[in-house]
């Protein structure tokens, strides 16, 4: 399987797919020193979001989710790779700012909503925006 | 086409490091940012507001570190929105160890790059009053829809990193409330049958800008029906909580905000997709939704979210009457506020009123209530979106009166004839 979605932040990434459904406030529900979902309301509570491929509606909430997702990119707990259905700045900026920074380069992509069911197991995403399914 | 931005000279040079390569990367990270907003071309800024100076991480202070280091310097006046630290008063402030260090070298990083050392959510009670009109990049959610509902200043919702990139290069996408088409009011809000005297209460304000942020969301409301001579405090009050609830940039209050002479004028001529009647059930239902602890409780008072004005100030020490407070009062505000009050005599003896006075920080950014949680009083409606999830606290919401009642008291006292509620 191969679904090509338009480029938000241009990077290489593979990882077990995350659903996040809606989305996440990463300001107050993602623990910035492990990558953690701290926030218990949210279904995914528990989970780490290290080295995983988030995939969203879009990001909700504080615009600091910028500063928290540049954290844990920072301490290698954050994700390999996001897909959003919208275009959304908090994520964007922050993977934008790892990537001036020197703490690594993750692919940010928007895809439509109705195409993420395809997306499960591991997938790797290119810096053409093409996802792929590895297993 | 995707991705192709219309560059003037200036920003090509940024792009090419001819202004150094701190330049360089903010011009990378706003094209970068224009793109995924599917914008082409950057609006020339003359201020900004910087709220990157506030302590969330190690990583905030590296990234400011990284841009003085390599040479910054903002190209535009440049406030400092709240930092983690009181530098007046360290000992307000329980931060310890390293992160202490790391959240004094953030705000030290922002100062170097030429930034005004103002350390206020509220820079336009400090001078910083962009004019009608102007284009301009603030952070900090309560600065963002005063400048524009306010002042009639035309800003996005900037945040960390962004807002600094704007200052160095004195550009921004020329995305969203940048754009006049983006700024007509899309709803209308009617408050003309409410009481005159529900309207005259301070705490109505944050109680409509609460229901206001959870009902509109993102989009520019036109509210019609409130007094002509409502203060600026209010509106302040008003905007905190909306953009605290939702994401609100904007709002208009008919023949009071520049930009809403009329009602036409605030719609720019066309039909709102929705009108909602305001009644006093609806807010009453919000008022008591602001107070989820309930009133058995009360452990401390917390004041100036955003930052007590002057004349706030000098209401509060008119209601204390030199009484001391049962349980303790925190009030933040701006330096400027205490520049002016301090030499006047105002604020001697506060201490041994139980108030403490915290200025260049706040107390849901950094640690400065106990740990130990409990039951917090506030009249911010911002204080009571956040209280629970940054301080551990929970949250009580009354008018300043009532807050200053319940801190001589040491319980919650409600002013029962107002909101009809115990």
């Amino acid at each position: 399987m191969s679904t090509s979605s338009r480029v938000l932040v241009a990077g290489e990434g593979q990882g077990e797919v995350l659903h996040l459904g809606e989305g996440i406030s990463f300001w107050g529900a993602v623990d910035p020193l492990n990558g953690t979902i701290i926030d218990q309301r949210h279904p995914m509570a528990g989970q780490g979001i290290g080295a995983r491929v988030l995939v969203m509606n879009r990001a909700v909430g504080s615009s600091s989710g910028s500063a928290i997702l540049l954290e844990t990119l920072h301490r290698g707990c954050g994700p390999a790779g996001i897909v959003l259905a919208e275009a959304d700045q908090i994520l964007t900026l922050g993977a934008v700012v790892a990537r001036e920074m020197g703490y690594g380069v993750i692919p940010v992509v928007q895809l439509d909503a109705v195409f993420f069911e395809r997306l499960s197991g591991v997938v790797s995403i290119d810096s053409e925006g093409i996802i792929e399914s590895v297993r | 086409m995707q991705g192709v931005l219309n560059y003037n000279e200036e920003q090509r040079d940024f792009l090419q490091g001819v202004h150094g390569e701190a330049a360089a990367m903010a011009m990378r990270i706003l094209s970068d940012m224009a793109r995924v907003e599917g914008v082409r071309d950057f609006v020339a800024v003359t201020s900004a507001h910087v709220d990157g100076c506030v302590y969330h991480g190690d990583t905030g202070c590296y990234f400011a570190e990284k841009l003085a280091s390599a040479g910054a310097r903002v190209r535009i006046p440049t406030s400092l929105n709240v930092g983690a630290m009181d530098l007046r008063q360290p000992s307000n402030v329980l931060l310890e160890g390293a992160t202490r260090d790391l959240a004094i070298r953030q705000m030290n990083a922002y100062v170097a790059m030429g930034c005004t050392p103002s350390w206020t959510c509220a820079p336009y009670q400090a001078g910083f009053r962009p004019s009608p009109g102007e284009q301009v990049a603030w952070a900090e959610s309560n600065a963002v829809v005063f400048a524009n509902s306010v002042l009639g200043a035309r800003s996005n919702r900037y945040g960390d990193f962004l807002d600094i990139c704007c200052a160095i290069t004195g550009y921004a996408p020329n995305s969203g409330l940048h754009r006049p088409e983006n700024r007509l009011a899309t709803l209308v809000i009617d408050a003309s049958g409410l009481s005159r005297s529900l309207k005259k209460r301070d705490d109505f304000y944050p109680v409509l800008g609460w229901w206001l942020g959870h009902t509109v969301g993102a989009k520019v409301a036109a509210i019609v029906g409130l007094p002509l001579d409502v203060s600026e405090d209010r509106l302040k009050a008003l905007g905190a909580a909306a953009a605290s609830t939702g994401a609100v940039g904007l709002f208009h209050v008919v023949g009071v905000t520049p930009e809403a002479p009329t009602l036409e004028r605030a719609l720019g001529g066309a039909e709102a997709v929705k009108r909602i009647v305001l009644n006093r059930e609806i807010l009453l239902d919000t008022h008591r939704r602001m107070s989820p602890a309930g009133d058995e409780q009360l452990d401390v008072v917390a004041l100036g979210s955003p930052h007590f004005s002057i004349s706030e100030f000098k209401v509060l020490l008119g209601l204390l009457k030199g009484r001391k407070a049962a349980i303790p009062i925190y009030v933040c505000t701006g330096r400027h506020v205490i520049d002016e009050l301090g030499p006047l005599g105002l604020l001697n003896g506060l201490d041994a009123s139980n108030i403490t006075v915290v200025a260049d920080t706040c107390v849901v950014v950094t640690p400065v209530l106990s740990s130990d949680g409990g039951v917090l009083m506030t009249n911010s409606g911002k204080f009571a979106h956040y209280g629970k999830s940054l301080t551990g606290h929970d949250v009580v919401f009354g008018s300043l009166e009532e807050c200053v009642n319940s801190a001589i008291a040491g319980r919650v006292i409600r002013d029962k004839a107002a909101w009809g509620v115990a």
